[in-house]
């Protein structure tokens, strides 16, 4: 580890730090629905897209009604790709003359990107046309990240309102939220990612004459455009196989620094919108701060383990950290960076290999997502997904120091409880399930590359990323085959959905709830004691549930690192 | 419940439609026009031409195995630097092909004099299509350079210093060199002692900003 390794770290945070209120304040804007400057350019199309489909934006929904509408255009979104993925055979922009792609592998694709997973079974290169790029995938990468921020609106008008019926239109919050504020920072994005040597072109290649004499082909397509959104909305699907490794999504430092802190800028701006909505900032402060506890210690570990480097390799006389897997521009500390923040956000792209670091150093990704990606989250669902460990962390410390169980405002009942469990208890169920699964079948245990311990942590790290709707994975196993793409695919459909609702039930049931101001008899959620019993709350629930897994895994592969003994 | 499916269904389908053509088409399309204008050359991948071919691009690795030229890192990108096949090699840190490929690689090292092998030289890039080296792994190629062309080390040495990219503002990015450009000042290099030519034929490509 060196100074600049941290300076670099130090800057990223204090750089998202700055950017929190300003970000904050815009999406609050769209939050209320107010009018931005935008809206001068924008509104004509957003009061024309509700116009052709029939919508009136300012209709309030309750909480059934916000789901079923919700769960409907996702459903229409992912037939949509399902078929541009199907008809990429005689669709047009199919330069490199790619057939259609396989029922498997376009179910697990529309999926995976209609629940803002990006989990990449597809070589992006070598599979798909730059018009499924397009229409089939960009697409989703707006739309999801949208639904995710619409849906953590939905919960913050929960807890503001008082005694009311409707927690907001779920059609109006994700048209704003598209257009207000993904659509513009995305277009400033692409254009500075082309800027640095990002392609944006309508050629699928162009073939090279090296100076060796040998012959490249190089893939190239509308990258630029995709990778702005890409990041911003946490999505994380490369248009290349090796993602934000490859030089042509991520080109210099300066990208990857941008790619980075756009991961995390709505993510932070949406702890802030929360303190705002409830009428108290220090709540979104609370939130925040318990979040990046868990983030610098994670960056910690990881950075710590990769600078160190694999002692198997210091034994055939190699110096210095772990490069297998990396890239020379990136180096150890932007590499380790990348990986906590794109598993810290549901993101999931990648600027290194995950499956060719050390064991602990890719534990930590691991251990990231099996929290259910609340350490900064992705865009929207990691605050849903921390509010619920925050509904369970005040029911907790009612039970143990007799609290009445109080949050902003809102006493938290046995309802709400329940529901905050249900949606927790879907992570583990799933990951610890079919993990459990496919590490006994056949056609699970044909997929992993690796050998050993190693070979179980890619199974396991694959249901995790898919389950907690990451995306990124230990690349080694090989998970386009009818057993993976299927039962990967269902563990992201009830990563996402089985828990928005009951989360969006428990934002129904706060709403119409009555305001409890704060007495003597409150917890406090704002200090540090506060913060200290989230990350308690959040460590223990997270290790007790996937410690074993982890011994099995990661835990097994460091000692066997350590000891020298390879598989 | 089947009322809220039902209504759903217009709107659902319908933004679906029009959101279809704004972000699927005319955001990529409007990027990519603008981008075509403003960025031309970054825009078509930052393709490098000698003589009106092209030989490469500024920002992709290729593979260069020669002993003659400063080599770059194993790749898992299909056969090597295959630009069609993006990929790490995905081996993880206690697997026996990783330890068995990193010792054939250090072992051909050390049989050129190499003590201590820098990690970047001996490990494949998670795209395979790196196209930087440490400027460690250049400088330890220096003296087998120098002798399979005949050349001074000095000479050698001098270019790979010259070619060396700083972080920005000290920390931003690693120190690196690009393959490439480095080559092609080697091969420019060879040009100019064999046959001077006249002034500013013999400028050293610098390696692209960042």
């Amino acid at each position: 580890m060196t100074i600049q390794g941290w300076t670099l770290i130090a800057l990223f945070i204090g750089i998202l730090l700055v950017l929190t209120k300003p970000m904050g304040m815009w999406l609050h804007a769209l939050f209320e629905g107010r009018r931005t400057p935008l809206h001068v350019v924008l509104g004509p199309v957003e009061s024309g897209f509700y116009r052709l489909a029939g919508i009136d934006p300012t209709v309030d929904q309750g909480w059934r009604r916000y789901a079923v509408h919700m769960l409907v255009f996702n459903f229409v979104l992912l037939l949509f790709t399902y078929a541009v993925l199907r008809l990429q055979g005689v669709l047009p922009l199919n330069g490199l003359g790619y057939g259609a792609a396989s029922e498997h592998l376009s179910f697990n694709t529309a999926i995976s990107f209609a629940t803002n997973t990006n989990w990449q079974s597809y070589g992006g290169e070598s599979t798909l046309s730059n018009l499924s790029q397009m229409l089939g995938l960009t697409i989703h990468n707006f739309l999801s990240a949208a639904t995710g921020i619409a849906l953590a609106f939905a919960l913050f008008r929960g807890f503001a309102r008082r005694s009311a019926a409707g927690i907001g239109n779920f059609w109006a919050d994700m048209t704003r939220v598209t257009l207000y504020l993904l659509l513009p920072l995305c277009m400033i994005s692409a254009l500075f990612h082309i800027a640095n040597g990002v392609p944006q072109t309508l050629a699928a290649s162009v073939e090279v004459t090296t100076v060796e004499g040998a012959t490249q082909t190089l893939a190239l397509g509308p990258v630029a455009s995709q990778e702005a959104i890409k990041m911003l909305g946490t999505n994380g699907g490369g248009f290349f196989n090796a993602n934000s490794a490859h030089p042509f999504e991520n080109p210099n430092a300066i990208t990857n620094l941008v790619q980075m802190l756009s991961i995390f800028v709505i993510a932070f701006g949406m702890t802030w919108v929360f303190g705002k909505a409830v009428g108290n900032q220090r709540q979104g402060w609370a939130i925040l701060t318990a979040m990046l506890v868990l983030f610098v210690v994670g960056v910690g570990i990881t950075y710590w383990q990769e600078a160190i480097g694999n002692p198997v390799l210091h034994g055939l006389g190699v110096a210095g950290g772990n490069m297998e897997g990396k890239e020379v521009r990136f180096g150890i500390v932007a590499s380790s960076l990348f990986a906590v923040v794109t598993t810290a956000a549901s993101c999931g792209a990648v600027n290194a290999m995950h499956d060719s670091f050390t064991a602990l150093g890719g534990m930590i990704p691991l251990f990231n997502m099996q929290l259910g990606e609340v350490v900064i989250g992705g865009v929207g669902a990691g605050i849903y997904g921390f509010l619920m460990f925050a509904i369970l962390a005040v029911f907790v410390a009612g039970l143990m120091v007799g609290r009445t169980p109080e949050y902003v405002g809102k006493k938290i009942e046995s309802r709400e409880v329940k529901l905050a469990v249900l949606a927790i208890a879907v992570l583990p169920l799933a990951i610890l399930g079919m993990t459990s699964l496919a590490s006994v079948m056949d056609a699970g245990l044909a997929g992993p590359l690796n050998k050993g311990p190693h070979g179980f942590s890619e199974i396991l790290y694959a249901f995790t990323s898919a389950t907690a709707n990451n995306g990124s994975a230990f690349v080694g196993l090989t998970a386009n085959t009818p057993f993976y793409n299927g039962l990967l695919g269902v563990a992201m459909w009830l990563g996402r959905f089985f828990v928005i609702v009951p989360m969006l039930a428990i934002a129904g049931s706060l709403a119409a709830k009555r305001y409890t101001p704060t007495s003597a008899g409150s917890l406090p959620t704002t200090g540090p004691l506060w913060v200290g019993l989230l990350v308690g709350i959040i460590l223990i629930l997270g290790g007790l549930t996937f410690l074993p897994s982890l011994a099995l895994g990661p835990i097994v592969d460091h000692l066997a690192m350590i000891d020298g003994k390879l598989s | 419940m089947n009322k809220e499916i039902f209504s759903a269904v217009r709107p659902a389908i319908v933004l679906t439609i029009l959101f279809a053509l704004l972000l699927g088409l005319v955001y990529p399309l409007a990027m990519t026009g603008i981008g075509q204008l403003l960025f031309p050359n970054a825009a078509n991948g930052s393709l490098v031409t000698e003589n009106g071919k092209v030989i490469g691009s500024a920002v992709v690795g290729q593979a260069f195995v020669s002993d003659r030229y400063f080599q770059t890192r194993p790749s898992a990108a299909g056969k090597g630097y295959d630009g069609m096949s993006s990929s790490g090699s995905n081996l993880g840190p206690t697997s026996q092909a990783l330890a068995d490929r990193v010792k054939a690689d250090v072992d051909k090292r050390q049989a050129e004099g190499v003590a201590i092998v820098p990690n970047d030289l001996v490990t494949a890039s998670g795209s395979g299509l790196d196209p930087d080296l440490s400027p460690a792994a250049a400088l330890v190629q220096v003296p087998r350079i120098a002798k399979v062309r005949g050349l001074p080390q000095a000479e050698v040495k001098a270019l790979v210093d010259a070619a060396i990219v700083l972080p920005l503002a000290g920390f931003l990015g690693e120190p690196r060199v690009n393959v490439l450009a480095l080559n092609r000042s080697l091969d420019r290099l060879k040009v100019a002692a064999i046959a001077p030519a006249p002034a500013g034929a013999i400028a050293i490509v610098p390696a692209p900003a960042l």
